[in-house]
């Protein structure tokens, strides 16, 4: 094609114009799409707090909760279960909960990670993929480990946490269970799903 | 307006068509004119029998739509519902579970062939990039179909997979949940998986295939002696002396190798559907429970290798995304094959001591990944995946330098015959 008498200049700021237009135009026409994709809001309604009953919780005992699906597991510890989260530090890989998988009002509980020590709240989801260990307050288990105190076993793939969910060092698991976002709304119920400070 | 006569020279309703649309060029181009090396021996039919599969899977995936429900709630129920009360079900869903894993047995050969005989060497680099994407797409569809009957090792498989790409920094967790469209797999990512599964993906796939064979025929097929053929044609009509046409002498050819996959495929469809347990999960017979973790979670027996990888390598500065980069990488290293190796001779007939070696230890490694990633978690077996996962990369990342320094045989000018 000839290009004679063409004003190629205003040529090419129409093109580039029409395409930059054109591409902008496609960016909002992706919102609806990728907007489509994060949990609705029934999800988001059917993952909203629950409530957790434990003044009928013997101590050395495990009652499992459900939220979003993912059990929770609340853990009334025993004075000696306590006392082994101690005994055990030396053997773990976070043992100070450096790594964020609590909220700071747990982090700064130390070793029990619980707002009250005899309580213990956590997410039963492996952090390694996503199994969920097995509570073993059995000790001696030597199919598990020779010195096991006690703690959570993930079948998965071997990862094992001490009594306050926290990980062993040379685990698949990279990182303590995690402690999901939990108050007491009285001395009986746990909440679990709003921090404690918020209403 | 007068229609220009097409070259063919068809009449008759066959003529009116040529005029309009390019039926015999496409005919004669791909099939009854597509001259493909007169030596092709029988692992040249595992390209036929990919697509032979990958009919079955449309057929009977279409059918088993009919009847599935995609409901995290009915899900599980209407598999049985096929298994029991529809008319055949039961073998129009092993005909598609069964498909699934011979599909994966087939692709595997297939590569297995490329490797062997230099098929991914220029000019054909395209051909075998666009089979790895068709590979990719393959994994990411039986993923999502795999996870459709809701059972237990579906449900948590969904989990394992879809949490990998939790390891992201900053926006893991969101992606998962955005993946989902939960907080854990639930009703709305049993639903887009099935979109994706019976959708979007099969039509990138179909759409990737018919790009593989339009570079292969563009190209022209390689051959177990890696001999370009199109160096010698018939002065006269120019076609390649070495070469046949596809139709009718690969087509029949075929048949046979078809003959013979449907006798060992039937004889599983009909007597052995759950493959001893690794074409279907014997976990996967009870419904999804999301507070329940089997006992071993492990993914289908075609991911084994890759999921071994994933667990031989450990988790250090407090991430595991390094496990999850490993297994994608085994993917990935594939793409490069074509300038990984820098040999100057294409068959493995013609290649030295070093190449085959290394081809017969991958193949070992290969199976024996597959294998540990279907065992459960042991120091030993850790042991030996870090070993595998080590020599699956020595074979790709260090094949530039021993497929040069390799010794190679003379090429001969013409394919030869008898093998």
């Amino acid at each position: 094609m000839s290009k004679e008498g063409v004003d190629v200049g205003r040529r090419r700021f129409l093109t580039l114009s029409t395409t930059v237009v054109g591409a902008v135009g496609a960016g909002f026409a992706a919102v609806p799409f990728i907007a489509s994709l994060p949990p609705s809001e029934r999800a988001k309604a059917l993952g909203a707090p629950v409530s957790i009953d434990i003044s009928k919780l013997e101590a050395g005992q495990m009652v499992v909760a459900v939220w979003r699906r993912q059990p929770v597991w609340v853990v009334r510890r025993t004075p000696e279960m306590i006392a082994t989260l101690e005994a055990v530090a030396g053997n773990l890989a976070d043992p100070d909960s450096e790594v964020p998988q609590q909220p700071d009002y747990i982090k700064t509980t130390g070793a029990a990670r619980a707002l009250k020590p005899e309580f213990m709240v956590l997410k039963g989801v492996c952090t390694h993929l996503g199994c969920s260990p097995k509570f073993r307050p059995d000790a001696p288990a030597p199919e598990i480990a020779a010195d096991w105190k006690g703690g959570f076993y993930c079948p998965c793939h071997g990862s094992k946490f001490d009594l306050a969910g926290r990980v062993f060092k040379g685990m698949p698991a990279p990182t303590n269970l995690p402690v999901p976002p939990h108050r007491y709304a009285d001395d009986k119920t746990i909440v679990i799903g709003e921090d404690t400070g918020a209403a | 307006m007068a229609i220009v006569p097409n070259p063919h020279k068809t009449t008759g309703f066959i003529g009116w068509i040529d005029d309009r649309f390019p039926l015999t060029k496409i005919w004669k181009d791909h099939i009854s004119e597509y001259y493909a090396p007169k030596n092709f021996n029988w692992w040249y039919t595992y390209g036929s029998l990919a697509m032979l599969v990958l009919v079955n899977q449309l057929i009977t995936g279409i059918w088993l739509a009919m009847h599935f429900k995609p409901d995290e709630t009915l899900a599980f129920d209407s598999v049985e519902y096929i298994m029991r009360d529809v008319p055949w079900g039961n073998v129009l869903r092993y005909l598609h579970s069964t498909g699934a894993s011979f599909f994966f047995i087939v692709v595997y050969l297939h590569m297995f062939r490329g490797l062997m005989y230099g098929s991914s060497h220029k000019p054909r680099e395209l051909v075998w990039i666009f089979g790895c994407l068709i590979y990719l797409v393959l994994m990411a569809e039986a993923f999502c179909g795999y996870v459709l009957p809701w059972g237990n090792m579906s449900y948590w498989g969904a989990q394992v997979i879809i949490n990998l790409f939790g390891t992201v920094p900053v926006i893991g967790q969101t992606l998962v949940e955005t993946i989902q469209g939960d907080y854990t797999p639930a009703d709305a990512t049993l639903n887009r998986l099935f979109s994706l599964h019976v959708v979007a993906l099969p039509f990138v796939l179909v759409g990737l295939v018919i790009a593989h064979l339009m570079a292969l025929h563009e190209v022209g097929s390689n051959n177990p002696d890696g001999v370009d053929i199109k160096k010698h044609k018939d002065p006269a009509t120019g076609v390649p002396l070495d070469g046949v046409a596809f139709h009718p002498y690969y087509t029949v050819k075929d048949l046979v190798g078809v003959a013979a996959f449907l006798f060992v495929f039937f004889a599983v469809v009909f007597f052995a559907p759950e493959g001893a347990g690794y074409f279907l999960e014997k976990p996967n017979f009870t419904p999804a429970n999301p507070l329940s973790t089997p006992e071993h979670i492990t993914p289908a027996w075609y991911f084994g290798a890759f999921y071994a990888m994933l667990r031989a390598v450990p988790s250090f500065f407090n991430t595991q995304i390094w496990g999850v980069i490993v297994m994608f990488g085994a993917v990935l290293v594939l793409f490069f094959l074509p300038w990984l190796d820098r040999s100057k001779v294409k068959s493995i007939r013609y290649r030295g001591p070093i190449f085959k070696v290394a081809v017969a230890v991958f193949a070992v490694t290969f199976v024996g990944l597959n294998w540990l990633g279907m065992q459960p978690t042991s120091d030993l077996y850790t042991q030996l995946a870090r070993i595998g996962t080590a020599l699956y990369f020595a074979f790709f990342l260090a094949m530039p330098w021993y497929s040069k320094i390799d010794k190679t045989k003379p090429v001969p000018d013409r394919v030869t015959d008898g093998h």
